[in-house]
């Protein structure tokens, strides 16, 4: 089974800046977007317990080489990065466009991807990318499950009440969340091997894509305007022993009527 | 040249880095305080290869260089000056002697399970009579017949020994005889833990390093087969000449760890805490102990990488290694004590962790060659004369 698990490369949690336009500052130091390391721990794990064969692809600049690096690293096998200066500006469609053509160039069973991203958080590139490729779009997924022979699979998605499963035929589109496990760390042997692994780089016109339809030039959605969230105010920090802390929190939520 | 890391060399540091920050230094505090050897933390290295790291993937390592190791230990120690030492210890001194002179057969069955971080190593070198004077061993191994080449009685003592009843497989130095000009002729041996007359005796109670064992090794009547001699007979004092500049590297790594970790503790509450209406960063008493920090805390990171690099090539890096090692100790521990100063008051008290970097570091002036040894070192090789 092949498994093409889509990492994105953000700027480092804590790091986010925007740019006088508007746009996430991407020159600084990036890594692999949390959300998706999730779905390629899963990704991993498959491949260890079946033997799938787990490919990253990410579309971004030349820094998002380190986030696929750690990716390989943990062990997925090989790498497509879709690089081009023109796209630096596009808009979730056309993100979703450059990702259903780079797909369109692989081969797979199952697309995995986070929830959201944490510099954008848009997150409305799994459901668009299952539509516009017409794969059956698992989300939310908390467990998954493929068939054996890789012709279906069958996710589990957390609810209020438990959990609902979802089953579909392959090719599909899973969005999972972190209940799916922590990420490993690679490990140092993994950080060698990841040395010889492939990373294909893809530009525009390997994807047949006229530079003119990307950017923010085309970009159908623009950031009008940006502000930062108000300081949050008054925390109140509890630092008893825990039976006496315990029971301020239970009052706490008690006179709030959240109990 | 090239003052950028690999980028693996930079995927380590960084991976190390998450590791400790989220698996390690939640734990530190408990293990120092009821300074507990943190078996469970060292069984998570192994898998990620931290047990091994410069040694070749067929001897168990993962198969990295020295410059890898360099940074491991320095990324270790930020968070842990204890661990850093149990595993610059396995690594350098329990490891390093079979790397360097086990045969295939003394590889696969010590060497692997040490370097997968299986089994913790351990080098006793050191006697209560023999400190920088190591050539001074008491200890001593004499050759009795039998079948494959008979057995060798180790009778004596070793003090000070790092891992001292965690580890599993033991290198330890003793008199096979004389040599031929007078002095001691000393040989190198394995011994499993488990070997009879072999018996761990008290442990210390140290200043730093709380969660490390540092204690004595004890030798009655103890017999290890001849197939457990390490190296050449009577190559033992050399051995541990080559093998004491390669563990000065890692020695120099911890300081420049335990001095970061310091200096990041200072930044952070130089511009946080406030004197006389401002924060006291902008106090230049207070920002020049910091720019001293980081100023020779980067100096020294750049010998003890040097030193590494050195080695990788393949040069000779003694030298480098003794000269990183004295400067990173010496810079560790004026960092660290300006760390404490930094912080006032609550650089003195536990809370603050300070005052733990500050005890650590006194260690790294002292293991593997004293700041006196270094220099008398490093003095022998600039001047070319026999200094005493
Ligand atoms: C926490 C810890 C862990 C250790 N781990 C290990 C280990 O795993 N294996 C091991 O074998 N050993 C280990 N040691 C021992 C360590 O290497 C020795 O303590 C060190 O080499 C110094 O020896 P000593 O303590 O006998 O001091 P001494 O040699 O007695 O030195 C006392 C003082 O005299 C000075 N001095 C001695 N000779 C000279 C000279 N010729 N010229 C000028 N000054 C001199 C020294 O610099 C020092 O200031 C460890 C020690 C500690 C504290």
């Amino acid at each position: 089974m092949r498994i093409v698990v889509l990492l994105k490369a953000v700027p480092v949690v804590g790091t986010e800046r925007l740019t006088s336009d508007l746009r996430t500052d991407r020159s600084g130091t990036l890594e692999a977007n949390g959300a998706d390391e999730y779905l390629l721990e899963a990704a991993l794990k498959l491949a260890e317990t079946s033997g799938a064969e787990v490919t990253l692809l990410t579309i971004g600049p030349a820094g998002a080489t380190e986030a696929l690096r750690k990716g390989l690293a943990m062990g997925a096998a090989s790498a497509v990065h879709v690089a081009d200066d023109q796209i630096s500006g596009s808009d979730g469609t056309q993100t979703v466009e450059l990702l259903a053509a780079a797909l369109g160039r692989l081969e797979y069973e199952l697309v995995f991807c986070g929830a959201d991203s944490s510099d954008g958080g848009g997150g409305v590139v799994p459901a668009a990318l299952a539509v516009r490729l017409g794969l059956p779009y698992l989300s939310y997924a908390s467990q998954i499950e493929p068939a054996p022979d890789g012709s279906s699979v069958r996710i589990r998605r957390l609810n209020p009440t438990g959990y609902d499963v979802l089953e579909a035929p392959t090719p599909a589109l899973v969005m999972g969340t972190q209940v799916l496990g922590e990420p490993r760390y690679p490990s140092l042997r993994g950080i060698m091997q990841a040395r010889s692994k492939q990373v294909q780089t893809w530009t525009l016109a390997d994807l047949g894509f006229e530079p003119s339809a990307v950017g923010a030039a085309a970009a159908r959605t623009a950031v009008v305007s940006a502000e930062r969230p108000p300081e949050r105010g008054g925390a109140t920090v509890i630092r008893d022993e825990p039976d006496a802390a315990v029971q301020q929190i239970v009052e706490f939520l008690a006179t709030r009527r959240l109990l | 040249m090239d003052f950028d890391l690999s980028p693996e060399h930079e995927l380590l540091r960084q991976t190390i880095r998450d590791f400790a920050a989220r698996e390690i230094e939640p734990v530190v505090e408990e293990y120092e305080r009821e300074r507990r050897f943190p078996t469970d933390v060292v069984q998570m290295l192994g898998p990620m290869g931290l047990m091994g790291v410069p040694y070749p993937e067929d001897e168990g390592g993962a198969g990295l260089d020295t410059l890898a190791y360099a940074i491991a230990i320095e990324e270790l120690a930020r968070v842990w000056g204890s661990l850093a030492l149990i595993v610059a210890a396995h690594t350098s001194l329990g490891c390093g002697p079979l790397h360097l002179a086990g045969d295939d057969a003394q590889k696969q069955r010590y060497l692997v399970p040490m370097a997968q971080g299986r089994v913790i190593g351990a080098y006793g070198l050191t006697e209560s009579g023999a400190g920088s004077d190591s050539g001074g061993t008491q200890t001593t191994a004499r050759h009795e017949g039998g079948p494959d080449g008979g057995t060798w009685l180790i009778n004596g003592g070793k003090r000070f020994i790092t891992n001292a009843g965690q580890a599993g497989t033991y290198i330890v130095t003793a008199r096979t005889g004389e040599r031929p000009g007078g002095g001691a002729e000393i040989s190198a041996f394995i011994l499993e833990a488990e070997t009879r007359g072999f018996s761990v005796g008290r442990l210390e109670e140290k200043m730093g390093l709380h969660a490390s064992a540092t204690g004595e090794l004890i030798f009655q009547d103890c017999r290890v087969p001849a197939a457990n001699m390490l190296g050449e007979h009577g190559e033992g004092f050399r051995m541990f000449l080559k093998i004491l500049d390669g563990g000065r590297i890692s020695i120099g790594a911890m300081a420049v760890g335990l001095a970061q970790a310091a200096l990041d503790a200072s930044v952070g509450y130089a511009r946080e805490r406030r004197q006389f209406g401002q924060p006291i960063g902008m106090f230049q008493g207070v920002a020049f102990m910091v720019a001293d920090m980081a100023t020779e805390i980067e100096a020294a990171r750049q010998m003890v990488w040097r030193a590494a690099w050195l080695k990788d090539q393949g040069r000779d890096y003694s030298l480098a290694a003794a000269q990183a090692k004295l400067f990173a100790s010496e810079v560790s521990q004026r960092a660290t004590n300006n760390g404490v100063q930094v912080h006032g008051g609550y650089g003195y008290v536990e809370e603050y962790k300070v005052e733990r970097f500050l005890r650590d570091a006194k260690l790294t002036e002292i293991g593997e060659g004293t700041s006196q040894i270094q220099r008398i070192v490093i003095g022998r090789k600039v001047l070319d004369l026999k200094i005493v």
